[in-house]
């Protein structure tokens, strides 16, 4: 039971890290991507392909991974920088969906759809086979760490002013002077380069990766973590993440307690208990379970840490 | 661009003349929004723009700021041809307008509208931002008292940490006022900033018009439907009317003229 909370806790570690590129994205500069799984696919082939065609040490894939999540980001910024919202989102899921057909049609590279073998895992032979999911988990943490850091300095900083402005009006942004173009682009590529490294990460964890994985519906969970925890609040999200995770492995033992269901009825009815339940707490708490903070000028100032309190919600 | 070279040259010697348009053409479908405009604003002036409604107001407002792009015409800020150039870099050349419906950042705060304002802020940029903190830090607060006495002129001082989507539309007219004063411009267009304020209110409004002018040197292009602010505040004031300009001169002298006052009847038959 251990090794599977072990398990599931890395889990929720990639949710938190797409969580917060996403909020990054969309939570504090209103630019909406559906294409998450695509840059998570994106981040995942490079380090695994890299790692077994190539040979190369597993620290360089995961950071080249971050590379091309963050090319890729840029691209998509800068191709639909004319697009309004509902289009960007389009564009996004045509992307997510282009990285996995390729993944999926490619196979003499890819493996396709029978699953690419990754062998290589950061630090394994300094650990036995019984500590060494611990200390996966503890990587993960610290990559989710390391990614919160940089985007919450950057939400409470002059920057992130500008991207909250851009997102509740860009054209009036624009004509104070920002140069909402370059923001939107590297918003999109900083985003890109988390995701790209969430991919890493799972790819070297599970060391098998199929297309199926990939489908855009791991969009979906990452939208409603986010918007459960509390879109534009960092820590919110990971508490969004962890709630969302919980419900969906937790919905999974629903059929312990029901069995005049057979399994089939069961997947089906474990994803109207997580719709429900996300309504349930959407109906409670509008904007989220810890909600976008309050600006004031004297917290951000001084160097303590304040965490965002229910209190702080309006 | 259709403009001839010797006009060019001339608006650029006349340091008179911080902004001007020429032959500004823009039609939506068949509509001819603006046709054929020209317009110069005087140093330090407080310019007028009225007009019956679908007279093409707030479109040239769009063409002048780079919102919109025209079909034809040049427009010139301080003698430099910034027709070619996006909002944001007319912005950072010194012209700042408002919108006739206010648009304010609703979920920022009244300070942080008005902190975010001050063109190309350190901590704006991705790098500096963790490379530099105390600088960017110290930028901030420097930002911070700015915001602090822009509050205190603009009397919103009490509302500093509401969010700006629960201010009434006077103080938010107020407030789009007060951003552009964070912002280092030579000119503001004002799009109706009476609109729906009330006469206390406008009077903050007006008052903080005239101190910007007389004692900033700002220079202010104001679309107004409300007469009396109209009369009280410019001159020269410019009459349009089907996307040109009918007249321009003093308010006392265009008040007689009579083409104006066709046009705004002829205006009102047509709404």
């Amino acid at each position: 039971m251990s090794a599977y909370l072990i398990s599931m806790a890395t889990f929720v570690g990639f949710f938190m890290i797409l969580a917060l590129a996403l909020n990054l994205q969309w939570g504090m500069t209103g630019m909406v991507n559906f294409g998450i799984a695509g840059f998570y696919a994106l981040g995942a082939y490079t380090s695994g392909l890299l790692s077994v065609k190539l040979g190369w040490p597993v620290g360089i894939t995961i950071a080249m991974s971050c590379v091309t999540g963050l090319i890729a980001g840029g691209l998509v910024a800068l191709l639909s920088m004319r697009l309004r919202e509902d289009y960007l989102a389009i564009v996004t899921l045509g992307f997510g969906e282009i990285v996995r057909l390729i993944a999926l049609n490619e196979d003499q590279i890819t493996e396709g759809p029978r699953g690419l073998k990754i062998d290589a895992r950061p630090f394994a032979d300094m650990f036995d086979r019984e500590t060494y999911p611990l200390v996966y988990l503890g990587l993960v943490a610290l990559a989710v760490a390391v990614v919160f850091v940089i985007v919450e300095c950057i939400r409470r900083s002059p920057m992130g002013r500008t991207l909250r402005a851009i997102r509740e009006d860009d054209v009036v942004a624009e004509v104070l002077g920002k140069n909402v173009l370059r923001h939107r682009i590297q918003v999109f590529a900083l985003g890109g380069a988390f995701m790209g490294l969430a991919g890493a990460l799972y790819a070297h964890y599970v060391q098998n990766i199929s297309p199926e994985v990939f489908m855009p519906m791991v969009a979906i969970f990452i939208w409603m973590s986010v918007i459960v925890g509390g879109a534009g609040n960092n820590w919110g999200l990971l508490l969004g993440a962890g709630v969302v995770m919980t419900i969906l492995e937790g919905s999974r033992f629903m059929g312990d307690f029901i069995d005049f269901l057979d399994a089939e009825q069961l997947s089906a009815i474990r994803i109207i208990v997580i719709g429900v339940l996300l309504i349930a707490i959407l109906r409670v708490r509008p904007r989220g379970l810890i909600p976008e903070p309050k600006f004031s000028f004297a917290a951000a100032s001084t160097d303590q840490e304040r965490q965002p309190s229910i209190e702080n919600a309006k | 661009m259709s403009m001839p070279a010797s006009a060019q040259s001339a608006a650029a010697s006349m340091p008179d003349i911080v902004l001007s348009g020429t032959g500004l053409s823009r039609s939506f479908g068949g509509v001819h929004a603006v046709a054929d405009m020209s317009f110069e604003l005087r140093q330090n002036s407080i310019t007028g723009l009225i007009g019956p409604n679908g007279a093409g107001k707030s479109t040239l407002f769009n063409l002048v700021s780079g919102v919109d792009k025209p079909k034809q015409g040049t427009v010139i800020l301080n003698g430099k041809d910034v027709s070619g150039l996006d909002a944001y870099k007319r912005a950072r050349l010194g012209m700042i307008r408002t919108f006739q419906l206010s648009r304010e950042f609703g979920r920022l705060t009244v300070l942080e509208n008005l902190m975010l304002s001050p063109q190309l802020q350190l901590g704006e940029q991705l790098l500096p931002l963790f490379l530099r903190p105390a600088a960017v830090k110290s930028n901030d607060r420097d930002v911070y008292q700015r915001a602090c006495e822009v509050l205190k002129i603009s009397r919103l001082e009490k509302l500093r940490d509401e969010y700006a989507v629960n201010l009434s539309g006077g103080q938010k007219k107020l407030l789009e006022l007060a951003r552009t004063l964070m912002i280092d411009c030579d000119v503001i267009l004002l799009d109706e900033p009476g609109a729906g304020v009330n006469p206390a209110l406008m009077s903050t409004l007006t008052d903080m018009i005239v101190d910007l002018n007389r004692n900033h040197g700002k220079t202010f292009f104001i679309v107004e439907h409300d007469m009396d602010m109209v009369a009280r505040l410019c001159d020269p004031v410019i009459v349009m009317a089907e996307g040109s300009r009918l007249i321009e001169g003093s308010f006392d002298v265009i008040r007689e003229d009579k083409r104006v006052i066709e046009a705004y009847l002829g205006g009102s038959l047509d709404g």
